[in-house]
């Protein structure tokens, strides 16, 4: 017989050590998302043309980088999450899936990363 | 490792608006997976300066990639939509069939409706 009580269970004490973590990370980027993803369409929309000009002056804005910034890096994280279910649901074969699952990691931090750059180089560089 | 029917069996559920909704709503996530990519490359050109920038919207224009933009538009307004659907779950609430069973329809017209008003203005404004 176990000692374990249920609550140790689910407070995370299971085989991966890590018990909600995943569910709960996903949850909090999505409640994070429904704002800054409803600002980015809309300022999108709002912008006058996609020239160089235009694109660069928007992105001059503190309150426009410092969000782009933070959209970024949250939809990167709950991208993340996302492939990594489904590629753990739908790929079987253990070397494919770990494959996957690494390079699916790589490329959210180089998006994330050379996004965040992006923003900051046009932002703080008073222009490209 | 021995080959055994593996969760999830796709093919034995019977077709269903839950089945729907939901396998909708990972398929939309995973084109917003592509599209975030492209967001990413699209703001180093911009970075890279007006040529490169330009150099980048060439290659994302064109009559055909609307197609996939309008994908992109669905996918963007079906995904934060079923999210917040998602969401209001989480805490308990609108779980009775009756409830869940609107909300799919409430999921599946508004997300068409918010997809051509964007489009609208996308494309539509200008003559």
């Amino acid at each position: 017989m176990s000692f374990a009580n249920p609550l140790r269970q689910v407070l995370g004490a299971g085989p991966a050590r890590s018990g909600v973590h995943h569910w709960w990370v996903q949850r909090l980027t999505a409640l994070a998302l429904v704002p800054l993803a409803i600002w980015f369409a809309v300022s999108i929309l709002c912008l006058r043309s996609l020239d160089h000009a235009t694109v660069v002056a928007w992105l001059a804005q503190p309150w426009t980088a410092l969000l782009l910034v933070l959209f970024v890096l949250t939809a990167a994280w709950h991208s993340r999450l996302g492939v990594q279910v489904i590629v753990e649901d739908y790929v079987h074969a253990a070397g494919a899936k770990t494959l996957l699952l690494v390079l699916s990691a790589f490329v959210h931090v180089l998006a994330a990363a050379a996004a965040v750059f992006a923003v900051l180089k046009v932002a703080l560089g008073g222009g490209a | 490792m021995p080959s055994r029917p593996l969760s999830p069996h796709l093919g034995v559920y019977k077709f269903k608006y839950t089945l729907t909704t939901s396998i909708l709503n990972r398929f939309t996530g995973v084109i917003l997976s592509a599209g975030f990519l492209v967001l990413c490359w699209w703001l180093m050109a911009v970075a890279g300066g007006a040529a490169a920038q330009e150099r980048a919207q060439h290659l994302l224009a064109g009559a055909p990639m609307k197609i996939l933009y309008l994908a992109l538009v669905f996918a963007f307004t079906y995904h934060l939509l079923a999210g917040i659907r998602h969401l209001v779950w989480d805490t308990g609430h609108g779980l009775e069939r009756s409830q869940a069973r609107l909300s799919a329809w409430l999921l599946g017209g508004a997300s068409v409706v918010l997809t051509l008003l964007i489009a609208w203005a996308l494309w539509g404004r200008t003559p």
